[in-house]
């Protein structure tokens, strides 16, 4: 009786487990069509654009998920095929540190600036 | 075809009385008096635009095809209301649009500043025939609206089908008036440099303009956004997309703008610093023409491109550029002379932390919108700078942003010796700390970065929502926009958080739950419209009450030019839109169904609303005032 | 003196700035994938058109110096167009041509190779469009040429023209 229970609880867990982890595969799969870019509609990215590559984009992401291949793999994945264009998170290297670093250089210098003259005009 | 003639010949006249009233407005400089004739000619300069434009609008009316421009931009069977709207849908009329709304500003700046140094208003005038001169010449070198086309075509090429929307109609004429609104305030501050009449005076009148220019452009990206939501996107509206980006920047520079001049107001502060965000605004808004209207950005809203026409702008952005920068440099001269006290506890400090961030959000947007294009020209190489970017650049900043906000309105002019209601700004704080737990708790997502963003938002919430009912203050108008931003802020932020969805293949009879809702695709229904075949889905959705609510969204094949498009169905309640899309998928029987539920996307339109509100009612005190 | 420094930056900035987006203006802003060259081949398992037999990657190329895939439907006019090129291309026996049939009616595309000729020793289909990304195709028609290594030596995009040909051949002497 107790295995029978013990069963039916671990039954139960499994079960709900396997549908979450088919709802977790749809949220991936959106989550990676909206940091693609569409080749053909090139403003949008794949989770919005509905060209007949964009449809076939979203089910070759589902079948990778379901491969085994994390966020990260099929982005390099898609990179080695279309090139560095294709996602829109563009990480950071060589190329960008400047994207990523400019801003904030920015705003630090305009802090100082602000400071000086605030303290400049006290003294 | 006597239309097109009309409209060519007035836009050339129209070209010739604004070099008339550069070199009279130029001698009036020197004899240092106002020559009447110029304004009775920038009277006439006014009708021959306004001439031009309305002949456009007949051509397209009456769809006249040996006009080049109506023959690609539309077609005979399109409905009234966007043959009209078309005229400014395309590149050429657009930018007859723009010199129309350019003209009219210089029109309403001279009747309107009879109180003013004359020859600060004569200065501003030339600066302003300047703008408009590079105008026309741009139209009519590189974009004439009236070019000829014989023999006369039968029929046009049709206006792209996604154009062809109400608000779409409107979007355009609102962005600009808020766009070249821009260019008035460009002018009328190097005149005031050069005349050294940056005062406070000088910032009363100006504001108006800023005020004008301001709530044009909030309500034109606002319209945009609702455009996007249901046409456009797939329930986005706002993708960080090139040309959204482009009508962001001006905002940001132009909200700046708005704070700063009050301390130049109030204190006689920030000189130079309000004439650079001047420049810069209006700077921005050419740059974004630029962007625009040269087809050097990679967009959804794709324009022809024509590196001529680029070429023109490109030159004479440069040159506006240039020529304000020699200004700035020759004429200001800001000294120390006042050695007015500041105080860090103080407003203008408060407005100075408000410049500084906003100016950290414009470079975000500036320098991600602009690196993919350097990039590619100095390295060759081809990224996507897209919404990760933005997101992960702005957000922290954002969180301190929102709490200064909070904080910082409700300073003294001058020096804040004793910051009211300490304890309960705390409690405040904890209080939006606790909630924002509350909600990350149930939703059962832990990152530390959004907990604070919607602590902070929440707390800015509480704190306007406080001071619109507190009697302490009388502006009331300042209050509302406040309000308004801390509302778009949280409406955004729970909106993206709470946001659920289901992307499915379905055929018509079959049926998928999401969540506790069942939707049921019916049937499909096939009509003939006017310019366009329909194709629309029936489906239920029945809720957890079994309340049951019909959705109709719609397929429009366009056959001039083809296109399909998607026309979602929204119900749209206080809490919460529900947003169903259909597409067909080719060959198949199937449709690509996408449910979502989207929680407060009103609140998103309504708070940007009352941003909007509040400017209007400060412009509204300060007309009345005078 | 500081202004001065301060004039000329702004101004070097500036002609920097006019030069970049003056470049700029000379390129199409619209993406083409930049294709590497040298690109190994990921493994796919598909379907034969006529025998509708699963096959994979690794018993599609093999037994030949170079492949050719080309990606083509019925439904698509330049298809058409590079037919005569493909039957060409496939007299050459040191080539195996594979067609793959991207998202198409078997019925129709039976139909098209039937009139128009079969070039292709092995032609796969690919109703999802996937097997097509897996290549990294993005337009239809385009052709891949591939070497004994299962590397993508050159791609082609759009309809294949003489010259094309031509190219193909001088590669493969």
């Amino acid at each position: 009786m107790k295995l029978f229970k013990i069963f039916f609880i671990l039954a139960f867990i499994l079960n709900s487990f396997s549908t979450s982890f088919a709802e977790k595969n749809d949220q991936l799969t959106i989550k990676i069509s909206k940091n693609l870019r569409c080749v053909i509609c090139q403003g949008q990215s794949i989770y919005d654009s509905q060209s007949e590559f964009a449809v076939s984009m979203k089910l070759l992401i589902k079948k990778k998920i379901e491969q085994g291949l994390s966020e990260n793999e099929i982005y390099e994945f898609l990179i080695d095929k279309y090139g560095e264009w294709i996602v829109y998170d563009t990480g950071f290297n060589k190329n960008t540190f400047i994207l990523w670093a400019l801003p904030v250089l920015l705003f630090f210098l305009g802090g100082a600036i602000i400071l000086k003259k605030l303290v400049f005009r006290k003294n | 075809m006597l239309a097109n003639h009309i409209g060519h010949y007035s836009l050339i006249m129209g070209l010739l009385t604004s070099i008339l009233i550069f070199f009279l407005s130029l001698k009036s400089y020197k004899l240092k008096i106002i020559d009447k004739r110029i304004f009775s000619i920038s009277f006439l300069q006014l009708f021959f635009v306004l001439v031009s434009f309305a002949s456009l609008v007949i051509c397209f009316v009456i769809s006249d095809f040996s006009n080049e421009t109506v023959f690609n931009n539309s077609h005979s069977n399109k409905p009234i209301l966007y043959k009209i709207s078309g005229t400014w849908g395309n590149h050429e009329g657009s930018l007859l649009l723009w010199l129309l709304v350019l003209v009219l500003f210089l029109f309403l700046f001279l009747i309107n500043s009879k109180n003013e140094l004359k020859r600060y208003r004569i200065l501003t005038i030339t600066f302003q025939q300047v703008i408009i001169i590079g105008f026309f010449l741009f139209v009519l070198i590189t974009s004439n609206p009236f070019n000829y086309l014989f023999p006369r075509p039968n029929e046009g090429l049709g206006l792209n089908p996604i154009l062809q929307d109400p608000a779409l109609a409107i979007h355009p004429p609102i962005l600009y008036v808020g766009y070249v609104g821009s260019s008035l305030i460009f002018s009328a501050t190097l005149a005031a440099v050069i005349e050294n009449y940056i005062s406070k005076d000088w910032a009363k009148n100006i504001k108006t303009w800023i005020l004008i220019s301001w709530i044009f452009l909030t309500i034109g990206i606002m319209v945009g956004s609702i455009w996007a939501y249901y046409e456009l996107g797939w329930g986005g509206f706002w993708f960080w997309d090139p040309v959204e980006n482009v009508s962001l920047m001006p905002w940001i520079c132009l909200t700046a703008l708005l704070h700063c001049v009050l301390v130049l107001e109030k204190r006689e502060l920030l000189k130079s610093w309000t004439i650079i965000l001047s420049i810069a605004t209006f700077t921005l808004s050419m740059c974004g023409t630029f962007l625009v209207r040269s087809g050097i950005l990679n967009s959804v809203h794709t324009f022809a491109n024509d590196p001529s026409r680029g070429l023109f702008i490109l030159c004479f952005l440069f040159f506006l550029i240039t020529i304000s920068l020699i200004i700035f440099f020759v004429y200001n001269n800001e000294k120390q002379k006042n050695f007015k006290k500041i105080y860090f506890f103080s407003k203008e400090v408060s407005i100075l932390v408000n410049n500084w961030f906003l100016m950290y959000f414009l470079s975000v947007v500036f320098i991600g919108t602009l690196y993919p294009i350097f990039l590619e020209v100095l390295v060759e190489n081809k990224i996507s700078v897209g919404p990760p970017f933005y997101i992960k650049l702005i957000v922290p900043f954002l969180i301190f942003f929102l709490i200064f906000m909070s904080i910082g309105p409700n300073l003294k002019w001058i020096k804040e010796t004793n910051v009211k209601n300490k304890i309960q700004l705390i409690i405040f704080f904890f209080i939006s700390l606790l909630v924002s737990l509350l909600i990350y708790k149930n939703i059962g997502e832990t990152n530390l970065i959004n907990i604070f963003l919607i602590a902070a938002s929440f707390y800015l919430f509480i704190v306007t929502i406080r001071d619109l009912f507190s009697k302490e203050s009388y502006n009331f108008s300042k209050k509302i926009s406040h309000f308004g931003f801390s509302l778009l802020i949280l409406s955004i932020l729970l909106n993206a958080i709470l946001s659920s969805e289901k992307i499915i293949n379905l055929k018509v009879g079959e049926k998928f739950t999401f969540k506790n809702e069942k939707i049921f695709f019916k049937s499909i229904e096939n009509n003939q419209k006017e310019n366009y075949k329909s194709v629309i889905g029936h489906f239920t959705i029945q809720d957890d009450k079994n309340n049951i609510f019909l959705f109709k969204p719609e397929l429009r094949i366009y056959d001039q030019p083809l296109v399909v498009t998607s026309e979602a169905d929204i119900k749209t309640t206080l809490l919460k839109d529900k947003f169903l899309v259909m597409n067909a998928i080719k060959g198949n029987e199937y449709f690509n169904v996408r449910y979502q539920v989207k929680p407060f996307m009103i609140w998103i339109w309504i708070s940007t609303l009352l941003l909007a509100i509040g400017g209007f009612l400060s412009l509204y005190k300060r007309v009345h005032e005078k | 003196m500081k202004n001065k420094i301060l004039i000329i930056l702004l101004l070097f900035f500036l002609s920097f700035c006019f030069f970049v987006l003056f470049k700029s203006l000379q390129s199409s802003s619209i993406y083409v994938p930049e294709k590497e060259e040298d690109r190994k081949l990921s493994e796919f398992v598909s379907e034969d058109l006529f025998t509708k037999k699963k096959i994979t990657s690794s018993e599609i190329f093999q037994g030949s110096d170079y492949y050719i895939l080309n990606i083509w439907a019925s439904w698509c006019a330049p298809c058409r167009e590079e037919h005569p090129q493909l039957m060409e291309l496939s007299k050459n026996p040191s080539i195996k041509l594979i067609g793959l049939n991207y998202k198409d009616d078997p019925k129709k595309a039976k139909n098209f190779l039937e009139k128009l000729g079969n070039p292709f020793s092995i032609t796969i289909t690919d109703k999802s469009g996937i097997v097509s990304i897996e290549f990294g195709g993005y337009g239809i028609p385009e052709t891949f040429l591939i070497n004994k290594d299962k590397k993508i030596i050159k791609t082609f995009i759009g309809n294949l023209t003489d010259d094309s040909v031509n190219q193909i051949n001088s590669i493969i002497k």
